[in-house]
This record gives structure tokens, sequence and C-alpha cells, in this order.
């Protein structure tokens, strides 16, 4: 597994001395999606959003100690999305810290937490947008989450607790990457290849970028939960999140 | 399934992995400005339809790149400050129940 991961490194070391073209790695920018995938988008995001409303309400309602750890893994995914990062490419792009949420609450409470990243950064920052906020709260809040939850629940008992972790944080941010580039190729198909070219042309480069921040976020989602470990282990136990023994 | 807590020196060498894989693209890569890809996302769209026209602007936009990094550092101060809060607190909880 290590190997492999060094040898994508080096493959993109080796790639930006040919290929040093700024590239897409971020949320899609306002009005950027034709109005029907707009509104398509937030028709498969919205779903998420009620249950995730629900479902924070009765933790909150039936776990009250745990409110501050749900404010917590907000703050985290908060902290991550401003942080934009070098990357080997030679652009930058940020990591996601929707990962640790999913673990500790569950991938619908986490498509609500991030969406609110989201919204915040489509207000006052003008990164990503009102009109593409369905399709970049999909990617970010939905199908990272549940990429992380997934991983998480199906290694928990088979696999070191720290490998799990880093494997559920770091592949929900890639995750996250590789479902703009679709949407954006699903959008804006290439007129000679059609969306796979364009998804091969927004999806190679860019998964690259992502791979080294991908593994940051990773890491950094084994420290923190960690600490919650040592310094949080009564909420832990609350949630009783899987796989954590105290 | 083992769940012990990290030794300090095995999350020191993680702390230094995470900064590292952060410093070494700006060591290592020369003449490039590490743009954020907003900007340059327009030109990769562009190249693919370039006939199709953004149909909304945001409602707000940073006027200029001072400002932008101001709200930036106000979303990851907001952040940091609720997890330092939250750290502290369990800390503090800790502290007084040991005693």
């Amino acid at each position: 597994m290590k190997q492999r991961w060094l040898i994508v490194i080096l493959a993109a070391t080796i790639l930006i001395v040919f290929e040093t073209r700024p590239v897409y790695a971020m949320h899609i920018m306002e009005g950027f999606l034709p109005p029907l995938w707009a509104l398509f988008w937030f028709a498969v995001t919205i779903p998420f959003w009620i249950i995730g409303f629900r479902q924070i309400q009765r933790i909150v309602r039936e776990k009250p100690e745990v409110r501050l750890l749900l404010g917590f893994a907000a703050a985290f995914t908060f902290v991550l999305s401003a942080l934009k990062l070098p990357s080997v490419t030679g652009s930058s792009s940020h990591p996601t810290g929707v990962g640790l949420g999913a673990v500790l609450f569950g991938p619908w409470v986490m498509s609500v937490l991030g969406s609110i990243v989201l919204l915040f950064q489509a207000l006052l920052i003008a990164h990503g947008g009102l009109t593409t906020l369905g399709a970049n709260a999909f990617s970010m809040a939905v199908v990272g989450p549940f990429v992380a939850w997934f991983i998480w629940r199906s290694m928990a008992a088979r696999a070191p607790f720290w490998l799990t972790v880093f494997l559920a944080a770091a592949l929900a941010d890639l995750a996250t990457y590789v479902v703009t580039s679709l949407q954006l190729a699903l959008a804006h198909p290439d007129p000679v290849g059609g969306v796979v070219a364009s998804f091969v042309k927004f999806g190679t480069i860019f998964a690259v970028t992502q791979i080294p921040l991908a593994i940051s976020e990773g890491v950094l989602t084994v420290l923190v939960l960690n600490a919650l470990q040592t310094n949080a282990a009564a909420e832990l136990q609350a949630l009783e999140v899987k796989g954590v023994r105290l | 399934m083992n769940a012990k807590p990290l030794r300090w020196p095995v999350i020191l060498v993680l702390w230094l992995v995470v900064i590292g894989l952060t410093i070494a693209p700006i060591v290592f890569i020369g003449n490039s400005e590490f743009g954020g890809a907003d900007t340059a996302a327009e030109a990769a769209i562009s190249e693919i339809a370039p006939d199709y026209e953004p149909w909304f602007a945001p409602l707000f936009e940073p006027p200029g790149s001072e400002i932008e990094s101001l709200l930036f550092a106000l979303q990851a101060g907001l952040g940091a400050g609720v997890i330092g809060y939250f750290f502290g607190w369990q800390h503090g909880r800790r502290h007084q129940r040991d005693r």
C-alpha cells in the first residue's frame, strides 16, 4: 500500500514537469452549472439534509452531552475548508474535514454540517456558489461522509484503528473531488469525447492535486481522533463510536 | 481491535508528515504561484465549452484578495477557537474529576 502511494506521488512529480497548467480543484463556482443540473443536484441532496436535520435534533435531545462534540466536528470542517494547501501540481486546493464527523456522528449529520460550511463560503467568500450549492453539498457533504462512514464500518473490526481512520478520512476527501469532476463533466461534456473525455480531463490531473492533501487530512484525522480518545472518552462512549474501545 | 492512544513519538512523526506534505510542494516546485483553482477553472471550462456563459453571479464578492484572505482567516480562526475551547473544556473537566 505504502509503495503504491509512493509510485503515485513519484508519478505526480514527473507529471508536473510536463504538465504545469493550472487545474480546477475546488468547489464548482457560482453559475458554472446550467440551471437544470443545478436543480438536479439540489433535488438529490435535499433528502439528505432533511434526514440529517432530524438526526441532529434527536442527538441533541437524547444525548445533550455530545452537543459540544457536534460543534467540534463542525469546527473541524470549518477550519480545514479554509486552509488552501499547495499541492504537487503547482496549484492549491483544500481538504474537506468531513471524515472525522462522519466517523463520530454518521454521514447524515455531516451532510448538514458540511453544507453549512459551503453556505458560509458561498455567501461571504464567493467560493463555490448558491446555485451550485446542491452539487457541491452532494460531493463534499454527502458522498465524502458516506465514503468515510462505509470504510469505517466495514474495516473497523478488521484493521488497526489508525489505518481505518486514515483511509476513511483520506478517501472521503479524494472522493469529494472525484465527484466534483464528474459533476462538471456531466454538465460540460467534451465536444469530441463526450462526458468520459471531459471526466478524464478534469479527473486525472486533479485527483493528483488532491492526493497529497488527502494524505494530510487522513493523518490529521488520526491525530485528532487520538486526542479525542484521551480527552473526550465519555462523549465517544455516548455516541457508541464503533471500534473505539475505551 | 487495538485502540490504544498513540505514543508521543508517533504523534510527533505524524505531525511532521502533515507539515512536510504541505511544505514539500513549495520547496520543490519552483515557478508556480499555487493559484487557487477557482480562477483557473474558468479557463478549463471555456476550453471544453467555449460558448458557456455563467448565468448567475455571486451576490457578494470580496473586493480584492486582501479582504478575501481576511475572510478565510476569519473562517479558520473561528473554527480553531471552537476546537481550542473544546479541548480546554475537556481538559478542565478531567482535571477536576481527577482531584
